[in-house]
């Protein structure tokens, strides 16, 4: 696509530490669980509030129990380490000790997607939100960049629900810019459009981002939707596009088993209505080669150039 | 908030008192694992009549005292001590096991039930909730005190060592387990399904303060903990217990994990508990079958 110069990038994983370290100065019930990761990240924090941070060891199963024991005694515990670790590798203290129990955790799952692609298999994680969509009382939120986080960091404790927020780790680009980011369960449009819709979640809407642009380039009238809300599933919102579009692309870095998409399908198939939609996640396979998150992405195409030419074809 | 600490006869009348409500239950209701039940009953009683501060008015309290049935399989008696203990009315457990009742086998989460502070019943996550509890002590600078019961078997888990390492770290001085080691998990015997022994050693290597005592006698229960509470470190009691303790056909018979006794059976428990006649009441009501 060609390197945009006006495109500003910011680190999630820092937006998270500052918004935390912000977070825990202003509301003592704020506590950070970190499994043993973000050397020196959190150091601001733990010289201002030394009570509020806790180094929980690479023992996730006891994180989260210890995290939804301290939301059941009044406290809002983020828990925090890298994603496979914070969702799957504790699933069940997720679904029962949080998610039962309804107690008001968050879950950051850091270099989420295929952040981590140089990593391999067991540090992408493309399975999440297919497997939360199911847990009930927990909200999924996937924000784009780091003043969307920022946010849905803020929302989430307000809402005092569950939630696991999927984020990236460092080069986000900024694609909020001035815009409001919008409330759990509104979706952000970038650029309306007449003639499709791309709809996306997550860090990949960077290369949605550079799709719609080129579509429009290409005389194609693409509409942009970013959405952080995977769930509860927005079917207002969602519900309003499809009145609106007979073509709709759904971009996520996930699975497209049981992810964003599939969401999408399944309001499409409730409503018996005839749309031409694509939806594009990561296949059924595991990488089994290394490379930066832009190789990762081009891999199972779901870069900006794979999302140019399935926005073409459902157009036509 | 609390009276006079029970005697220990009174405590023992107590424990006749919930075997029996226990067993009656089992076989009414057909809900099985009554050798656990039988085997933590006298550490549930110690603990609801003499230790743990709670208002059963005021469940919510934020100062009471937590404390979680981490072996949740042992919740039929755990129900029968809230109810005694004025948690709700024993009426509510003519409902147990029928359609729509919070009381079936596993305790049900706070929400659904005054007493409860944690749904427990699948193992090695009571631990981990109970040290959260006990750090937000810490943290909300509120000085409750946190107790938990694990089950042997139960720390076949290795979340509960995970757990037993984070609480030494932190140092947490407010959190005190019993291990209810009746020797027996669902298939076998506790120390030859997995290395689980020495146990009492296992816990102090973790950093704990560690006492092994008679866990159904109240003397050496209460003896374990004055010893142990002015220490600074996480305590866990090794609770030497038998399963199914209190009725002799049943103690040390792994069939009572999950074999539901007949009317006869509960009518000779209660003789051997000394329950008199009245308090039978099997007469009219027809057990619920369970698949």
């Amino acid at each position: 696509m060609g390197a945009n110069p006006s495109v500003t990038v910011k680190s999630m994983r820092n937006a998270f530490a500052d918004e935390v370290t912000q977070l825990a100065k202003a509301d003592s019930r704020v506590v950070l669980l970190s499994g043993d990761i973000g050397n020196r990240l959190f150091d601001r924090l733990r010289a201002a509030s030394p009570d509020q941070f806790l180094n929980c060891g690479i023992a996730e199963q006891n994180m989260m129990g210890v995290a939804a024991g301290m939301g059941l005694s009044g406290l809002r515990p983020i828990v925090y380490t890298i994603t496979p670790f914070t969702t799957i590798r504790c699933l069940e203290q997720i679904k029962i000790d949080v998610g039962y129990h309804n107690s008001p955790v968050i879950i950051v799952g850091t270099g989420s997607g295929l952040s981590y692609a140089s990593l391999g298999p067991t540090h992408h994680s493309l399975e999440d939100f297919a497997i939360f969509r199911a847990i009930p009382n927990l909200q999924v939120l996937a924000p784009w960049d780091a003043k969307s986080l920022r946010a849905c960091l803020r929302m989430s404790i307000e809402s005092s629900s569950p939630t696991y927020i999927r984020i990236g780790k460092k080069g986000e680009t900024d694609l909020s810019a001035d815009n409001t980011v919008p409330a759990i369960g509104d979706g952000l449009c970038l650029q309306p459009g007449k003639q499709v819709c791309i709809l996306t979640t997550g860090t990949i809407s960077s290369e949605a981002a550079l799709a719609a642009k080129s579509l429009v380039q290409q005389g194609v009238s693409a509409e942009l939707v970013l959405m952080h809300t995977v769930k509860p599933f927005s079917e207002s919102v969602i519900g309003e596009l499809l009145e609106r579009f007979d073509a709709i692309v759904t971009v996520e870095e996930h699975s497209k088993v049981g992810g964003f998409g599939e969401s999408i399908l399944s309001l499409i198939a409730q409503r018996g209505l005839q749309k031409r939609v694509e939806v594009m996640g990561t296949s059924d396979v595991f990488m089994p080669v290394v490379g930066p998150q832009e190789y990762a992405r081009q891999y199972f195409e779901i870069d900006a150039d794979s999302i140019v030419r399935v926005a073409l074809r459902v157009c036509q | 908030m609390k009276s006079e600490p029970f005697s220990i006869s009174q405590l023992e009348a107590v424990s006749k008192l919930i075997r029996f409500l226990t067993i009656r239950n089992s076989h009414l209701t057909g809900t099985p694992h009554l050798g656990s039940c039988l085997s933590c009953t006298d550490l549930l009683v110690w603990l609801y009549w003499n230790i743990l501060r709670l208002d059963p008015q005021n469940p919510k309290a934020s100062d009471r005292d937590r404390f979680i049935l981490s072996k949740g399989h042992a919740a039929p008696v755990l129900f029968q001590v809230l109810a005694q203990r004025g948690f709700y009315s024993s009426d509510a457990l003519e409902f147990y096991g029928q359609p729509g009742s919070v009381f079936g086998e596993h305790p049900p989460t706070p929400s659904h039930l005054a007493g409860i502070e944690a749904a427990t019943g699948s193992l090695g996550h009571g631990l981990p909730m109970g040290l959260g509890m006990a750090l937000a002590s810490r943290i909300t600078k509120n000085p409750y005190r946190v107790f938990a019961i694990l089950g042997d078997g139960e720390c076949n888990e290795g979340s509960v060592w995970e757990a037993a390492m984070m609480a030494s770290a932190q140092k947490v001085s407010n959190l005190t387990i019993f291990v209810d080691y009746n020797k027996w998990q669902a298939t076998g015997r506790s120390d030859e399904v997995l290395g689980l022994a020495p146990l009492a050693e296992k816990w102090r290597a973790f950093g704990w303060a560690c006492m092994e005592i008679d866990g159904n006698s109240f003397e050496e229960i209460e003896s374990a903990y004055s010893c142990l509470v002015k220490d600074d470190r996480p305590k866990a009691i090794i609770a030497h217990t038998v399963k199914g303790k209190g009725i002799p056909f049943m103690e040390d018979d792994n069939n009572w994990h999950y074999r539901i006794p007949t009317a006869d059976e509960v009518r000779h428990s209660a003789e051997i508990l000394g329950i008199s006649a009245d308090q039978l009441q099997l007469d009219g009501r027809k057990p619920l079958s369970h698949g």
